[in-house]
């Protein structure tokens, strides 16, 4: 049964306001999720006012600022700042996104950021990924051939066939669609989830691949795929625009065919 | 032992959107219906047990709550009839892109009212 609300160690606490100069012209208050291992305390919602004079575009730059001039604390993961690596995934302003791609002005009041929802926290916005980490390899993305290649050589594809792969081998795997999808909040433990069974479909779709079969067989599982239930807030909120509710129908229509 | 970690906020915080409202609400209409389709065998059975006991059965629906529950059930058939519609759609691959799915949720949710208007004024 799904547990709609909060558990007791994890309901909101009222934070710290990190003021802005007296000099910023041009001020934007970010409400941030802050929770440490290392004190007792329930999670709490810190205010940062940030000069956006002073700062870039995005609310990564935001954070980092934050990071670098309020509070050194301030946990998250980022790397690349330019949406290819899925590093910086967390709910902005009520929906998931990339905080690199995200931009501030897209924001009317306080910019509220959250992690990733119904994840175990690690620290501030670092969520635990490893549930869907272990999701997706055991779905194998990995190509499957018994075969060898057929010039010896290399496994060719006509253009025709490699085009069935766009918008699949886009995903970054920054799990915005997983934690986006109430199905998976639910159902974590057995749903693979939006961004699980997008790659799934992925090596499904691929032509070079020989365990087409054996891969749609071991999701005919009323759980690990079915729970799906076309809600649609995965392709809604991905960052890279891909639509994993349409992969994980392809694949319920190749189940049907088989 | 490590410390239990929180588990982040999740209906609590994410933004409430066509998509998954809509989702929720055929739900909740699918049950509505269960429990409606109830009242109508009730009602069914009050028509075969005879003219005394139908009197009660439509003393009870005309009865301003029994039209309120009656006006409920006729939003829940119609809304969960159009969006089913969406659903089989979906079930054939068709209009999965997210401009679709808005422009269809739109359109049941356009139809919903138009529908439900129309049967209560010169439906009934």
């Amino acid at each position: 049964m799904a547990e709609f609300r909060l558990p007791k160690n994890s309901t909101l606490t009222k934070g710290v306001t990190h003021k802005a100069d007296n000099a910023a012209q041009n001020v934007k208050t970010f409400e941030v999720y802050r929770w440490s291992p290392d004190d007792d305390a329930n999670p709490r919602i810190d205010s940062f006012e940030i000069d956006l004079d002073r700062c870039g575009p995005m609310v990564l730059d935001a954070l980092i600022k934050i990071k670098s001039e309020q509070d050194s604390s301030l946990t998250f993961r980022r790397s690349c700042r330019e949406g290819i690596c899925g590093s910086c995934s967390m709910n902005i302003d009520g929906t998931n996104t990339l905080a690199c791609l995200k931009s501030i002005d897209e924001v009317k009041g306080a910019v509220k950021i959250f992690p990733l929802p119904h994840m175990p926290v690690v620290k501030d916005l670092v969520p635990d990924l490893s549930q869907p980490y272990r999701q997706l390899t055991s779905i194998e993305p990995w190509l499957k051939a018994d075969t060898a290649p057929s010039d010896g050589e290399e496994r060719r594809q006509s253009p025709a066939d490699r085009e069935k792969l766009d918008g699949l081998w886009e995903c970054v795997l920054c799990f915005s669609c997983s934690t986006a999808c109430p199905s998976y909040w639910w159902n974590s433990d057995d749903y693979l989830g939006p961004a699980v069974l997008l790659q799934a479909y992925r090596w499904i779709a691929d032509s070079r691949d020989e365990h087409k079969a054996e891969r749609l067989e071991s999701l005919d599982d009323s759980f690990a795929l079915y729970r799906c239930h076309t809600i649609m807030n995965c392709a809604k909120t991905c960052p890279k625009g891909l639509n994993p509710g349409k992969a994980i129908a392809s694949i319920k229509s190749e189940m049907a065919q088989r | 032992m490590a410390k239990p970690r929180p588990l982040s906020p999740h209906l609590q915080i994410y933004r409430p959107q066509l998509t998954s409202v809509m989702s929720i609400s055929h739900r909740a209409s699918g049950a509505a219906l269960a429990a409606g389709t109830l009242l109508l065998c009730l009602w069914l059975v009050a028509l075969a047990a005879g003219d005394r006991w139908y009197g009660v059965a439509a003393l009870v629906v005309s009865h301003p709550l029994g039209q309120l529950v009656l006006f409920g059930y006729s939003v829940a058939l119609i809304y969960h009839a159009l969006n089913g519609v969406r659903h089989l759609s979906w079930d054939r691959g068709i209009g999965l892109t997210i401009p679709a799915v808005y422009r269809s949720g739109w359109i049941v949710l356009l139809l919903t009212v138009g529908i439900t208007a129309l049967l209560w004024t010169i439906g009934i």
